[in-house]
């Protein structure tokens, strides 16, 4: 009956932390989700990274991230279980859906837009596969001036 | 920490031209001026990713400190919401809180 939300869990496992470690931290969350009769719609690692400061005795992590669908209860027991889990050097769930849901809109309105000035130059709404060539090198541009 | 005061000065001039803006070059008089684009609006980014640590290691500099959008030009919107993913990722320690 509760409603469901969609959920960003990201969790920090101590870098000591073996295949079969992270394995059982996954079938917990798991666990947990199925038990709220939630689902997991991705899992991913994000992989070893160095952390920004020390937590505790800790100076890297395995990031895991997990994006699961559910009640607000089932992240209230989770967030209770990942604290007590002594390998979890930390974790942090944020709500998404709202804001996906409003990334998505003005995506939508953005493109709407472009399509009805495309519209009054007389050319068709979406761009012609010749001019999406033109325009293919424009992220890259973007992309070196970002890591400069 | 020099760095800084002549960031503010800058900046303080930048507000002062504030009414030049639209009409380019005309209140600066060749004085450099910075940018006062939202990065967020020009580059047409809809959602700021707290996991995103490349985008958000721009309005971080040495110090660690979040950059005050009158020197970064980002709209107060977008300051906003850069804002909170920046606190979600420092607790993430994916950025610092402080760095000297």
């Amino acid at each position: 009956m509760s409603i469901v939300k969609q959920y960003e869990l990201v969790y920090i496992v101590a870098p000591d932390a073996t295949e079969e470690q992270l394995a059982e931290l996954h079938k917990l969350v798991e666990g947990v989700v199925s038990r709220f009769s939630g689902t997991i719609d991705r899992t991913e690692a994000l992989g070893r990274r160095k952390l920004a400061y020390q937590i505790g005795r800790y100076k890297e992590g395995l990031y895991v991230l997990e994006v699961i669908s559910g009640p607000g209860d089932m992240i209230k027991e989770l967030d209770r279980r990942l604290k007590v889990t002594d390998n979890v050097v930390r974790h942090l769930v944020v709500r998404v859906d709202e804001d996906l849901r409003i990334a998505a809109r003005a995506k939508a309105r953005r493109q709407e837009a472009v399509g009805r000035r495309r519209v009054a130059r007389g050319l068709p709404a979406e761009p012609t596969p010749e001019e999406q060539m033109r325009l293919a090198p424009r992220p890259d541009e973007r992309g070196e001036e970002a890591e400069a | 920490m020099n760095d800084a005061t002549g960031d503010r000065g800058r900046g303080g001039r930048a507000k002062a031209g504030d009414k030049g803006r639209r009409h380019g070059g005309a209140g600066g008089g060749g004085m450099f001026r910075r940018r006062r684009i939202c990065k967020f609006r020009s580059e047409k980014i809809d959602h700021i990713d707290y996991k995103d640590v490349k985008l958000l290691m721009q309005f971080i500099p040495e110090r660690g400190k979040i950059q005050p959008r009158r020197l970064t030009g980002t709209s107060a919107k977008w300051q906003r919401k850069l804002q909170v993913a920046l606190k979600r990722a420092r607790e993430l320690a994916l950025i610092p809180y402080v760095t000297d």
